[in-house]
């Protein structure tokens, strides 16, 4: 059996010192009490409302809980430490990628990457082209997904950049923990997470328009009938800030302005949770009821920021992926940091080749798809899910690319049987805008159903609150 | 504020207090219902349906007025826009719509108010459980209300759900007084009666005044006391009086660009109960009197859609 990375115990089965403490706690709290606080935190979800609506399984516009799981993932300082600076590194050079495709195309010129891939790919905005934004600053928020496998080794799974979510969920979950059990922070320095609605708002304001010195900030939200709906009412609450739909909005001359009880006034600063394709009719999507006409030609206008910018799916996609380690050592001259997963380009035959040959082993994904949908866990997969795959690979072997199947780290989660390890992921949430900031740690999700390694809520995953300590 | 966010606010509020007073407006048809003194004794259903407006809503889906069908309509009937549920139902996705612009102690309370009401409607009101579910209804939007008061900044958020709540609070206080015109109709015999007495009663306890009526009058019940009380008496918490003071001052306190209409009206329509008397309006007419009421609170809850929540494209 392939050996797998528990965050808890070592190899030996002997806690690690990370988890010390959390485990003599575990172990001098009686079952009970621990099974009173899970029911406790189960209502304390429901009533608060943190539901997540789950597309196509019935029509009743089902709010379901994510399950959130009370054993917390810790990571230690000197870890977090080594990943901080990985994300730095990595989301300023795919900002400066960004920049770079939609201005001079520096890295394509220098034949790092092919010219075809970027600019014959689905996600390259060519409206973007020669567009300047506030401080060339495209991903402000960056959510990057890492994993843990092999011997503890981080890897980035991928990069999150147009509206990534599951930052509500952290600040939750950490809200929980600490109303559950306020012995375990007193026992413990535990790097605090609460003040990420702030940093969010600072960023935001950092990067508006015409120096303006005020700037009116606005999160926008395709509805509350959005998955995700939510999280954006959460953070506009957080900060202080509007929420507004489509309909709040309208252009004047090249202006953007909400309709307020008290007539229009200008916005300066958009966090929209609505893709690309649908914030403008007159520039995108015209069947879009969502979007602001005019709000395209206002931010070219450089009279309003939208963040995160327009076109940033370029550098996100599945299919750059592979590159993002060229990029860093092209626009920072380093050597990543974080490492990538092996990824095998379909668009090479010999990789190809290879895949075909090892479907039963990999980890296929469509490039443009998200949320786990789309893909082939090969190990977990039936025959016939595998044959019917393979037809699809060969009929467009562009459309995705494979990955060996990482044995993601495991940690010890509730269920029903008790306490088993299960495999989870983690997004740190990175902000870009004067700086780059980020709170310590970030989502841990975790696959509940035993041995699976697909952590997306959509997919029955839960998450847990992750604990970064301060020494 | 988001004209949108107003908009919502307005009408979480509203149907919050709409949901209360559905539920004193039945409990005072149920009671008075008890005392059969007529030999129409579904009388006061039929009457409590014509108060709502909801006669042609009832009779396309049920073939005959009974207490039990009446009471289900205007409780748990999802289909009736105008039951229970459904106004917990519209004040809880108005809720949803702004949960940036209340404070999560607001969202957590009408949150579990709509989870229990679902629970509820699934077991159904047995008999016994009337008074019981009409209790509840009142004290979630007690607290509905406590909560907002006590957590809520005091800005513009709170003007609009004040504003939905007595706007709302005015025009029911009109219709659950305008009852006792309905169901006396048939038997204008029993004034003065008895039965007289037990309906104005029920009446009074409905909008918690009888207590107030003892404490003012200090003299048996009357029926131009009673409309004194309940629509003159500006310290009276559910009179018209004060619902229209407060909504006026509410007016003024949001006031913006476009409000002059809306304010003159207001106005208008809070000076006449501050100055009139109720032998003028028992010269008119209770009823007729009501009717008019009701049709002004109606302009102005036009009034201000217009002034605050439409969007304009100047």
């Amino acid at each position: 059996m392939k050996f797998i990375y528990d965050e808890m115990r070592g190899a030996d089965g002997g806690i690690r010192a990370s988890y010390k403490s959390f485990a003599n706690w575990l172990e001098s709290t009686s079952p009970e009490v621990i099974a009173r606080k899970r029911r406790e935190a189960d209502l304390a979800f429901h009533r608060v409302g943190i539901t997540f609506a789950v597309y196509g399984e019935d029509n009743s516009g089902a709010e379901r809980l994510i399950p959130f799981d009370i054993v917390p993932r810790i990571i230690a300082a000197h870890e977090w430490r080594q990943i901080e600076a990985g994300l730095r590194q990595r989301v300023k050079a795919l900002n400066a990628f960004l920049h770079d495709v939609y201005h001079d195309q520096n890295i394509i010129k220098a034949g790092r990457i092919p010219a075809q891939q970027i600019l014959g790919n689905a996600q390259y905005r060519k409206e973007m082209l020669g567009v300047d934004v506030p401080g060339n600053i495209y991903a402000h928020i960056a959510g990057i997904d890492l994993v843990r496998a092999g011997e503890g080794e981080y890897y980035v799974l991928e990069d999150n950049l147009r509206t990534p979510s599951g930052v509500s969920y952290m600040l939750e979950d950490r809200k929980m923990m600490m109303r559950l059990f306020p012995e375990l922070f007193s026992r413990q320095a535990i790097a605090p997470v609460e003040h990420y609605p702030d940093l969010l708002l600072d960023n935001l304001r950092s990067v508006a328009p015409d120096n303006e010195s005020y700037p009116n900030v606005v999160v926008m939200t395709p509805g509350q009938f959005n998955s995700a709906y939510f999280e954006h009412a959460f953070l506009a609450q957080q900060m202080g800030v509007e929420l507004v739909e489509g309909h709040d909005l309208f252009v004047q001359d090249d202006t953007v302005f909400m309709r307020t009880t008290h007539g229009p006034r200008r916005v300066h600063v958009i966090y929209r949770r609505i893709d690309d394709d649908f914030l403008d009719p007159l520039a995108f999507r015209k069947d879009s009821a969502l979007g602001v006409p005019g709000l395209f030609a206002a931010y070219r206008a450089g009279r309003v920021t939208l963040a995160n910018a327009v076109g940033t799916g370029i550098a996100d996609d599945k299919a750059m992926y592979m590159h993002v380690p060229e990029m860093i050592r092209f626009y920072c001259d380093e050597e990543p940091i974080l490492s990538n997963v092996p990824t095998h380009d379909l668009s090479k035959s010999q990789d190809l080749q290879y895949v075909l040959e090892h479907l039963s082993e990999l980890v296929v994904k469509e490039v443009h798809g998200s949320g786990g949908y789309g893909m082939l866990v090969g190990p977990a997969a039936s025959k016939d899910e595998i044959r019917l795959f393979r037809e699809k690979i060969i009929a467009e072997p562009a459309r995705y690319i494979a990955q060996p199947t990482l044995a993601l780290s495991t940690c010890p989660t509730f269920v029903e049987s008790g306490i088993a390890p299960r495999h989870i992921d983690l997004r740190p949430f990175v902000l870009s805008g004067k700086d780059i900031t980020m709170v310590p740690g970030g989502l841990t999700r975790v696959a509940l159903k035993e041995g699976s390694l697909v952590v997306n809520s959509s997919q029955g995953g839960g998450t847990k609150d992750t604990w970064v300590l301060e020494n | 504020m988001l004209s949108s966010t107003a908009d919502h606010l307005f009408w979480m509020a509203r149907s919050m207090e709409r949901a209360e007073n559905t539920a004193r407006m039945l409990d005072v048809t149920y009671r008075m219902s008890l005392l059969k003194h007529s030999m129409d004794v579904f009388n006061e259903w039929r009457a409590m349906l014509s108060i709502s407006g909801l006669h042609e809503e009832y009779e396309a889906r049920y073939s005959e007025v009974t207490p039990a069908n009446v009471m289900h309509f205007m409780t748990l009937d999802e289909k009736n826009p105008g039951s229970i549920f459904s106004s917990i139902s519209k004040a809880r996705e108005n809720a949803r719509a702004v949960r940036g612009a209340i404070t999560s102690e607001m969202w957590e309370a009408l949150n579990h108010t709509w989870l229990d009401m679902r629970e509820r409607q699934a077991r159904g009101i047995s008999e016994d459980g009337i008074s019981d579910f009409f209790e509840w209804v009142k004290e979630r939007s007690h607290l509905s209300r406590g909560i907002t008061y006590g957590t809520l900044l005091q800005d513009e958020a709170f003007h609009f759900l004040r504003l939905g709540t007595f706007l709302e609070r005015a025009d029911n206080t009109a219709r659950i007084l305008d009852v006792k015109y309905h169901v006396l109709l048939p038997s204008l015999t029993d004034v003065g009666g008895a039965v007289d007495y037990y309906q104005w009663s029920a009446l009074l306890r409905s909008v918690s005044s009888f207590e107030a009526y003892r404490k003012t009058y200090r003299d048996v019940i009357t029926p131009m006391r009673v409309a004194e009380l309940l629509v003159l008496r500006a310290d009276m918490p559910r009179s018209l009086a004060a619902c229209m003071q407060e909504v006026d001052r509410l007016v003024q306190q949001i006031n913006g660009p476009r409000s002059g209409e809306l304010s003159r009206c207001c106005g208008l329509l809070q000076a006449e109960l501050r100055f009139g008397t109720v032998e003028g309006i028992f010269d008119k007419g209770l009823h007729e009197y009501l009717n008019e009421f009701l049709a002004r609170i109606y302009e102005l809850g036009d009034l201000i859609n217009t002034t605050y929540f439409w969007s304009t494209d100047e």
